[in-house]
């Protein structure tokens, strides 16, 4: 049972996937607009990775290494299939905010990567965990950067009007302070305080552009900022940084991890046999 | 086929193209677009295969949802199999341009297995049969959106190769700076929105 809690810690701090790794980018850009979407989002994502974990996990006997691929990714689809049907039925509303981006959890690099990189070579019970680890992980992230866009871009924290929860004037105050944390146009901390405190109440107007697309990528060019920090600073105390943004480095045709580039059948021997056979061709042509 | 379809098929071009950019502003495929930007050559090549690989799929996965999924109303199964049809037709591709295209293979090659798993490819397809679009207009849909990630992988490509000599805060320097770049790029491409 150990195993299982070290699983979830795993998953959820020492190697969380949208935090410190840096798995299924366009996910965690796109449906992040509002914290409701990203909660929704985070949990289908767990759902599927938790469960394709444990039936590739149960079944990494029988399928052949050969075709582990396409039989890794006909799982993960079935359940998302199951997912995305059962969103349908259920929760209409949150089925039609996310789109599209129900089917593309087929596609997110992080349930073929733990397939690939854990389930397949572990128990069944640590790999459930492993996959439920990793999805309250993707889900924390989610909902904490859809949080703090909607909170910042629209005023409102899963679609209540922050005055509604906090009370007039303490909404507005909190609102006031992290508008001006984003854009101080006062000189100094002093004068920052004294901005904040001689503002006028309800004259906050949200960032709009942070709830709109390019906004998703300043979010994340911060999260990559302090990633940066975290790494430097660890490295000078000595710490194991290696994991940090592992997940996507900035040159994908050096990377050695092919956790992307994944193919049905993979034709490592036959390629060396194919180029072998051009080299030999070439041979002989330079020998006539 | 009257002249409504035509201006129709037109707009559907010019919107996901440009206005709602498969990168800037749908999020897909932004692995390679963050991942194989750094020289313009490379994100011209990536660009060519996506466009390539896109056209193609959008195009046999119009045909088997037509004839083979909705017939049999098994249109609930087809994101396992668009994916299924997406993965094969890559490794099918990247064999038949090995074996008697090798020009192009040269080109394109590299690139080939990068996209298999690429969530554009399959949000394409998925898009064309969610909007009910027709088999012709699906293609012209798919070659549009590829298109689309082709402007903006290069145009970030030329953007961050001009930027290798400028002075970048330390801990700017790598992904934040690009992330930032592509989005004064998405903002760029808001002002498309007017277009129509």
């Amino acid at each position: 049972m150990n195993k299982c809690v070290e699983r979830l810690y795993n998953g959820l701090i020492k190697e969380n996937p949208t935090f410190v790794l840096m798995l299924g980018m366009c996910p965690t850009l796109a449906v992040t607009t509002s914290a409701i979407n990203g909660l929704g989002m985070g949990l289908s994502t767990m759902v599927v990775l938790a469960l394709s974990n444990m039936i590739i996990s149960a079944l990494r006997k029988i399928i052949p290494d050969k075709v582990r691929i396409p039989a890794y990714i006909v799982i993960i689809a079935t359940f998302v299939t199951i997912v995305e049907l059962l969103m349908h039925a259920f929760v209409p509303g949150l089925y039609s905010a996310l789109g599209i981006y129900i089917s593309l959890i087929v596609v997110n690099c992080i349930i073929l990567g733990r397939a690939e990189s854990y389930a397949s070579k572990n128990p069944v019970l640590p790999s459930l965990f492993d996959g439920i680890g990793m999805g309250l992980g993707f889900t924390m992230a989610l909902t904490l950067i859809g949080l703090l866009r909607e909170f910042l871009g629209a005023g409102t924290l899963f679609g209540f009007a922050t005055a509604n929860i906090f009370g007039d004037t303490f909404g507005n105050v909190l609102l006031n302070v992290f508008h001006k944390a984003i854009a101080p146009n006062s000189k100094g901390i002093l004068g920052f305080f004294e901005e904040i405190v001689s503002i006028e109440l309800g004259s906050f107007s949200p960032v709009g552009i942070l709830v709109m697309a390019p906004g998703a990528f300043f979010v994340l060019a911060t999260l990559t900022m302090i990633q940066n920090l975290i790494k430097d600073k660890g490295a000078k105390a000595g710490k194991d940084t290696s994991k940090i943004g592992s997940g996507c480095s900035s040159d994908c045709m050096n990377c050695k991890d092919t956790s992307c580039s994944k193919r049905l059948v993979e034709p490592e021997k036959e390629v060396i046999t194919e180029e072998a056979e051009d080299v030999k061709e070439e041979e002989v042509k330079d020998e006539q | 086929m009257s002249s409504n379809y035509f201006v129709n098929i037109i707009v559907i071009a010019l919107s996901s193209s440009l206005i709602s950019n498969v990168v800037l502003s749908q999020f897909l495929g932004l692995c390679p677009f963050l991942g194989v930007s750094k020289k313009v050559k490379t994100a011209a090549g990536m660009g060519g295969a996506l466009i390539f690989v896109i056209t193609l799929s959008s195009l046999v996965a119009g045909l088997i949802y037509k004839f083979i999924l909705l017939p049999l109303h098994l249109d609930y199964l087809k994101t396992i199999v668009f994916i299924l049809i997406i993965a094969a037709l890559v490794q099918f591709v990247e064999f038949f341009l090995k074996k008697y295209i090798k020009s192009l293979y040269q080109a394109l090659g590299v690139y080939l297995p990068l996209i298999t798993t690429n969530c554009a490819v399959l949000g394409v397809a998925i898009n064309n049969v969610n909007l009910k679009y027709d088999i012709f207009t699906g293609v012209v849909n798919g070659f549009a959106t590829s298109f689309g990630f082709a402007i903006s992988i290069i145009i970030l490509a030329g953007i961050r190769e001009k930027m290798e000599y400028n002075n970048i805060p330390k801990y700017m320097k790598g992904m934040p700076i690009v992330l930032v770049t592509a989005g004064l790029m998405a903002i760029a491409f808001c002002g498309f929105a007017g277009l129509i």
